[in-house]
């Protein structure tokens, strides 16, 4: 329990250990720490970055889905109004054709009638003529009778 | 170390004598003690060679440690000293104001040194001095006057140089951060004001002094208190009845103090810093 000249050596001893602590272990250390702290942070910081964009990602999948589903509802509906349009357009045009068709077939016919009416009309004074010339057994003149001819085909 | 021709418990009070000398130069040849209290005469080798030889392990565990450091996989050494240095590194941010690059260094230093200082009280008392007297008494020396301390913080010098360095960094700084007007202020106005500047400047250059003597002397005489038990205990060897008891009462104080040399390291970092923080302080 004496105070020597030990304690000099002591006293230098801690001094220069405390220097050198603090340049070789100390310094580097602590800022490894930090460094480590900060890449740490950066690195959470990332992850939580990266987890909000995929929820983002997510949430814009999701639209664009409901859009896409949306859009062929739409495009489904059109279609088949376009299909009933068509087929209604194809109805009427297939009405419209057999309408055009029994007119001209009327008018055909009506013309086929006319023309048999001219024809028979036509002949009728002649036959008329022949029939009544067989019936008195002899020649009558036309131009004479033609009158109750003419009435004759009218009739007709 | 006792032979059966020598046992220590036949004179217990020459083998604490014994334990308690210090392998020392330039004291006195006949009783091995320095000549008085305070004697520059003399020089305890055994406690600057074993302070020195602790000082360089933490030395070379520091310069291994930082010369390897690895921020991504860091080995198992690597962890135990990046997990004290953080300790103290988040004592120094708890108790100290402002940012002084120098205090975490000093504070690590204390710890460690101290604790490995410590820690050479945990060394069985009779193993390290029995083998340098062994080892002595083959180069034809008298193995009973070969003496050998191991336990560097059991010496004064020790202590005292630890806690006069910091006292001087406590006068530094407290120049430096006050300038040396604001220094002597605090010795002239403190803690009374202007009406008692005598008590103020006895009042606080004895708290001033308090703080290195409490520092050296709670070390001192917590680890040679430590040391005296561990020798006493020893001194139950005088039977083989008694050897359950000294193995039992070994292990309780070993393991009590165990605890001891943390807290004593722990506690004289720890005043360290709050000196040192104190002295960064403006007013307190």
């Amino acid at each position: 329990m004496n105070i020597t000249a030990t304690l000099i050596g002591q006293m230098l001893v801690f001094a220069a250990l405390i220097w050198f602590i603090k340049a070789v272990l100390w310094e580097p250390m602590i800022n490894m720490l930090e460094d480590r702290r900060a890449r740490i942070a950066e690195g959470l910081a990332a992850a939580e970055r990266g987890a909000h964009e995929q929820e983002l990602a997510q949430e814009r999948a999701k639209e664009a889905l409901a859009e896409a589903k949306q859009q062929a509802a739409e495009i489904i509906a059109q279609a088949q109004r376009r299909s009933s349009e068509i087929i209604d357009e194809a109805k009427n045009a297939a009405r419209e054709e057999g309408e055009r068709l029994k007119v001209a077939a009327e008018a055909e016919i009506e013309r086929e009638v006319a023309k048999a009416r001219e024809d028979l009309r036509k002949d009728v004074s002649a036959i008329a003529l022949q029939g009544v010339e067989k019936i008195l057994g002899k020649e009558v003149d036309s131009s004479v009778h033609s009158k109750v001819l003419d009435e004759l085909a009218s009739q007709i | 170390m006792s032979t059966s021709a020598d046992p220590i418990s036949a004179h217990p009070v020459q083998y604490i004598q014994h334990h308690l000398t210090n392998w020392c130069i330039g004291c006195d040849p006949e009783t091995h003690k320095p000549s008085s209290i305070v004697d520059f005469g003399a020089f305890f080798l055994d406690t600057f060679l074993w302070s020195v030889f602790l000082a360089g392990l933490f030395a070379w565990g520091a310069w291994y440690v930082g010369k390897n450091l690895d921020p991504d996989k860091p080995g198992p050494f690597q962890n135990l000293v990046e997990a004290i240095v953080e300790f103290v590194n988040q004592q120094v941010k708890d108790i100290f104001p402002g940012s002084n690059p120098y205090i975490g260094p000093i504070g690590l230093t204390i710890f460690v040194w101290v604790f490995l200082m410590n820690a050479m009280d945990l060394v069985p008392v009779d193993l390290i001095p029995g083998f340098t007297a062994w080892v002595a008494g083959l180069f034809g020396a008298d193995p009973h006057n070969v003496y050998m301390k191991v336990v560097p913080t059991t010496n004064l010098d020790t202590t005292f140089g630890l806690a006069i360095v910091v006292f001087a960094m406590i006068v530094y700084y407290n120049i430096k951060v006050k300038g040396f007007v604001g220094y002597a202020k605090q010795y002239l106005f403190h803690p009374f004001g202007k009406f008692l500047i005598p008590v103020n400047i006895v009042m606080t250059t004895i708290e001033e002094l308090a703080k290195p003597v409490s520092l050296a002397l709670r070390l001192f005489g917590n680890m040679f208190a430590g040391e005296l038990l561990f020798l006493l205990i020893a001194l139950l060897s005088f039977s083989y009845m008694v050897l359950p008891a000294q193995v039992l009462l070994g292990v309780l104080w070993a393991i009590f103090h165990i605890l001891v040399i943390t807290l004593q390291a722990f506690i004289f970092m720890l005043l360290t810093i709050v000196y040192l923080g104190l002295a960064h302080q403006e007013e307190h």
